[in-house]
């Protein structure tokens, strides 16, 4: 009993010294694929909320279900051409949201490993800049989904 | 003395003018960007996504929704694809008086098949229509879009930009309106049920 109170008050030390990564102050959520025929290049979205009290970066992503997968972000002039480039890093400030969402930041994912359809889910991990990962689940959504 | 009454003058002409502009303003039904008499008729030679050679007078007497884009666009293009469907099933049955050309700008890639299976994906009233890169320049020309091929990606793959707008033609071809991707569902909707109700095209 005692030693057990010993371990506790150890840990109860150590805990804040711990840092929690980028990857374990992110909550995932409304993660979604807009499915395309014949695998066409496809847009992925998710929303990711920063509940830590530092700022977490995206750096990259990766699935196994696609041979590529990068971060990208559209924007539109207010000639209102539109336009699509890749991004090196997407910052999550602390207490923050960023929302992948259409017409603006969006994972493009191509050349599918196996076919998909609506009702899938694909796994996408989340590269961090601290080295920290995150898998989300990801829903397969039709083509003409709307966010 | 003199000046003051020239100033008051001027104020209530120019508030007589203000007026004028507001009513005027009132008087059209439209919500979206009324571009009547400045823009072209519809007027071009493509090939439908069957593989079949087609010119604006194939789709008269239907409302025409035309729209630049590409298949390889993950993002902007579906999205807009997808509101109009949402926009299409909110018409119903009027929705049929209704066609949308999604008029590829990237030719090389998006063959006619292609263009088919994009197509479908989204709504039953969606064409793809491609072309000789000269026709579809020249049809993008015609109405201001801009776009342009940016190179220089690994795997021989490229973006293209592109004009976002959407053009609206009445029964008869004549240029009406203009919805750019900022318009809400509901202008679309408001302004596409007065084009498709009988008389609401002249």
């Amino acid at each position: 009993m005692k030693r057990y109170l010993l371990w506790l008050g150890l840990t109860a030390l150590l805990a804040p010294a711990v840092q929690a990564t980028q990857a374990d102050q992110i909550k995932a959520s409304h993660a979604w694929i807009r499915l395309l025929p014949a695998d066409l290049p496809a847009g992925g979205y998710v929303t990711l909320d920063n509940q830590g009290s530092s700022a977490a970066t995206l750096v990259s992503v990766h699935s196994a279900a696609y041979a590529s997968a990068m971060l990208h972000q559209s924007t539109t002039d207010p000639a209102g051409n539109s336009d699509m480039h890749m991004l090196d890093r997407l910052i999550v400030p602390a207490h923050g949201q960023v929302s992948l969402a259409p017409a603006g930041y969006h994972l493009m994912l191509q050349q599918a490993t196996h076919a998909l359809k609506p009702g899938d889910t694909v796994d996408i991990t989340l590269d961090f800049a601290d080295g920290s990962h995150q898998r989300v689940p990801f829903q397969v959504r039709p083509a003409n989904a709307t966010d | 003395m003199k000046l003051s009454r020239f100033a008051r003058l001027a104020c209530l002409l120019v508030a007589g003018m203000l007026l004028a502009a507001c009513q005027h303003e009132a008087a059209t039904p439209w919500q979206l960007t009324d571009i009547s008499g400045h823009m072209p008729d519809l007027a071009f030679q493509l090939t439908d996504d069957q593989g079949k050679t087609v010119t604006a007078t194939d789709y008269q007497g239907k409302v025409a929704l035309l729209y630049f884009g590409y298949t390889h666009c993950p993002d902007v293009c579906p999205l807009t694809l997808a509101h109009l469907h949402v926009v299409m099933q909110r018409l119903g049955k009027v929705a049929d008086g209704a066609q949308i050309l999604f008029v590829s700008v990237d030719p090389a890639r998006d063959t006619p098949a292609a263009l088919h299976a994009y197509a479908t994906a989204f709504d039953p009233h969606v064409i793809g229509l491609t072309g000789s890169p000269a026709d579809i320049e020249a049809l993008t020309k015609r109405y201001r879009a801009a776009f342009s091929r940016e190179p220089g990606k690994e795997g021989g793959s490229y973006d293209v930009s592109h004009s976002s707008g959407i053009y609206i033609f009445d029964a008869h071809g004549k240029a009406r309106l203009l919805a750019t991707p900022t318009d809400s569902q509901d202008k679309l909707v408001h302004d596409l049920h007065l084009l498709l109700s009988p008389g609401g095209a002249t």
